[in-house]
């Protein structure tokens, strides 16, 4: 996410006026408490929000989250050595790290004005890591600030304890046009492209960005929505599952492969590989043990960008039987794919409303099961096998 | 592995192969052979690894007092280059009091030695692990001959389904059986002394599930549980039925070795699948697809109790295929 600096901190933060209004209110001094939680939906801006009221926090000059003082910059480009930022890459957060990080954020703060720790994806926190880091939640030290995020669909997935020792700001979804109007100013986006991808990003930011700037990622939409109109046969449901399967893969290979391979080339370069002399083969033996602990975090995180992929998919799938419902319905609301409108016309004629709500529930039905850990090729089969029968 | 008849001793042996049974029977047979010549033979092992060159000149060297010696060198895969010029020098001009015997895992690694070893004359006792179901059956039979009884394959076939694969297993079973019969073993034999399967995997469940046989498939999935295979395997065995049997009923008629090649599967599992397509309509699949999709979520923790959820796929499968027939 790039950061400009010279602006208002909270300039980024899309169409959530009310939440800007109290975090502000909070960093001049008025309702500053120890402990936040920031909840919304996907792409709604839940770290953006932290990252802005952070550096508000460690702003130096008035008012509060002027964006140029040194403070203030430090921390959007991420350098404040008193805010410490924790982004889960894999499946979930481990204990050892959390409790690292809780006892750092012990400290007195070295420069600014308060320790800050900012846990991304607080849903995916261990129990025992929530129990860690709940320690130092109900027993804040003096100039702590704990910033946590979770998506707003799942509230109960931080454990109840923290939840309520925390101030929640809740954050809605961005209006399409607000997002539009983000990516014109912010990105240059042209006014056609910046309209037709933030009503399909569904009020994610970050994926109406990608969307707008990578063509590679408007092609593989473009093919999930194909799928609806290749449900011929049983055949062709497994074929489009296997296809949807192999998308998310590839791209999630894309995404970590390079990555892995240069953390390997270091991590081996670390541990001796390539050395000459006596004692040197010897050396890396012994180290394949940390090879294997490096691969169990890479296979993790490679399942969770697989998983991640997917679920876009699914969420684009699931938009286009709003679009045919709402149709159906002749509901006065914007489509979300608009591009696809005359498709999702000429399938609102065909379909009665029932099947199309039994095809709706069937995507959400699959995002859910494999939330619930099933073999992501299996559940995508099933909904695909009742995407045809309707 | 009879006794050998004739008293003259093979001077090298090399057992080949890793069957453990097979190998500590080949080394055994070989020191009562040499024990029947002369009663007072010294037996003795060395591990190939770790033995110096020179301690093994020592004792193939002839002996002052005399008397016949077994040397049996273990994991000969592993002997270091000085002990393998060592040994092929000594298997040139073995001394006929000595009995070499010589194990090898029989795979790639050290594999020059046991050539050069063939080359020069050794003797080669087969001990590779038995992979093939025929062999097994073999096996089974050779046995009881073995031990003086009789048995035909339809009886070695059930008690290697009640026994298990493994080798030490079965010969047990062989010589409980003869000492409990008198020799004579038959199929109602074994089904007196054995009841029950001890391999079922999850797709012994799948396949009686997916081609309609509920009784089968339940009493297949209590073994499989029973012999403590994981619920998730054989949720994902039944899911994996169901898909065979959709994409190959899907894809048409045809010979199954044209269609292996456009599903990407091995051509029995091909026809396997068109036997067991007849009885599913598109609809009947559509709803065994979805409980096994739901099956796979139980297993993994949505239900209480995992033996159960698979029960009850197995129940919705044979509903999904009936009400399909209607």
């Amino acid at each position: 996410m790039t950061i400009v600096s010279g602006v208002d901190v909270f300039a980024h933060l899309v169409g959530q006026p009310e939440a800007v209004a109290s975090l502000r209110a909070a960093a001049s001094g008025t309702g500053m408490t120890h402990a936040w939680l920031f909840t919304g939906p996907a792409g709604s801006g839940r770290s953006v929000a932290a990252r802005s009221f952070a550096a508000a926090l460690q702003c130096v000059s008035k008012p509060v989250g002027c964006g140029t003082c040194r403070g203030c910059h430090m921390v959007q480009t991420g350098n404040h050595p008193d805010v410490r930022f924790v982004v889960p890459e894999g499946l979930s957060i481990p204990v050892a790290l959390m409790r690292e990080l809780v006892m750092r954020a012990a400290t007195t703060p070295a420069t600014g004005r308060w320790q800050i720790l900012i846990v991304e994806d607080a849903d995916r926190l261990t129990e025992a890591a929530g129990n860690a880091l709940l320690k130092a939640v109900e027993e804040p030290p003096e100039r702590t600030v704990f910033l946590l995020c979770a998506p707003s669909d799942h509230p109960d997935d931080v454990p109840l304890t923290i939840r309520s020792r925390c101030r929640v700001v809740t954050l809605r979804q961005p209006s399409p046009d607000a997002v539009a109007d983000l990516l014109m100013s912010r990105d240059g986006i042209p006014a056609e492209l910046a309209a037709m991808v933030a009503s399909a990003a569904q009020g994610h930011v970050g994926r109406a960005r990608r969307l707008a700037r990578d063509p590679e990622a408007r092609t593989r939409r473009a093919a999930v929505l194909a799928v609806p109109r290749q449900l011929s046969s049983v055949g062709a449901a497994f074929d489009a599952a296997n296809g949807l399967i192999s998308a998310a893969e590839a791209e999630s290979d894309a995404a970590t492969a390079e990555i892995d391979a240069v953390e390997r080339a270091e991590m081996e370069t670390a541990l001796g590989a390539g050395g000459t002399g006596k004692g040197a083969a010897g050396a890396v033996r012994g180290a394949a043990g940390q090879l294997k602990e490096l691969e169990r975090r890479q296979k993790s995180r490679a399942t969770r960008a697989q998983r991640d992929a997917l679920d876009r998919a699914l969420l684009d799938l699931a938009g286009f039987y709003r679009d045919v419902l709402a149709n159906q319905w002749a509901a006065p609301v914007r489509a979300i794919h608009s591009d696809v409108h005359a498709v999702a016309q000429a399938a609102a004629e065909r379909w009665s409303p029932e099947s199309t709500l039994r095809r709706l529930e069937a995507v959400m039905q699959c995002r859910t099961a494999i939330d619930a850990n099933v073999k992501p090729r299996i559940a995508v089969e099933a909904m695909m096998l009742s995407l045809w029968k309707g | 592995m009879s006794q050998a008849s004739s008293p003259q001793l093979t001077p090298v042996l090399l057992v080949l192969g890793d069957e453990e049974l097979l190998v500590s029977r080949a080394v055994a047979d070989a020191a009562a052979r040499a024990k029947v010549v002369d009663p007072d033979t010294e037996v003795r092992e060395f591990d190939a690894s770790t033995l110096l060159p020179g301690e093994l000149a020592g004792l193939l060297s002839p002996s002052l007092f005399g008397g016949n010696r077994v040397a049996v060198l273990r994991g000969g895969q592993d002997a270091k280059k000085d002990l393998v010029a060592v040994i092929l020098d000594y298997v040139k001009a073995p001394d006929p009091d000595v009995t070499l015997v010589i194990t090898h895992a029989g795979g790639a690694k050290g594999k020059a030695f046991a050539d050069s070893l063939v080359k020069a004359g050794a003797e080669v006792v087969p001990a590779a692990k038995l992979s093939k179901h025929r062999d097994r059956v073999d096996f089974v039979t050779a046995e009881f001959r073995r031990l003086g009884g009789k048995c035909g394959n339809d009886a070695a076939e059930a008690l290697i389904e009640a026994v298990g694969h493994d080798l030490r297993e079965l010969a047990a079973a062989c010589s409980q059986l003869v000492a409990d019969t008198g020799g004579r073993v038959d199929v109602a034999t074994i089904g007196r002394y054995y009841k029950g399967k001890a391999e079922v995997s999850g797709f012994t469940v799948s396949d009686a599930a997916v081609a309609g046989d509920v009784p089968a498939a339940l009493e297949a999935l209590r073994w499989a549980l029973h012999a403590g295979v994981d619920p998730v395997p054989i949720a994902d065995a039944l899911a994996d039925g169901v898909r065979t049997v959709a994409r190959v009923a899907s894809a048409g008629r045809g010979s199954a070795f044209q269609l292996a090649s456009t599903l990407g599967m091995p051509a029995w599992k091909i026809e396997k699948a068109q036997r067991q397509a007849r009885g599913w309509t598109p609809e009947g699949l559509v709803a065994a697809m979805q409980a096994a999709a739901v099956c796979n979520a139980d297993v993994k923790g949505g239900a209480e109790d995992r033996g159960y959820a698979l029960e009850r796929t197995i129940m919705a499968f044979a509903a999904a295929r009936q009400g399909g027939a209607k």
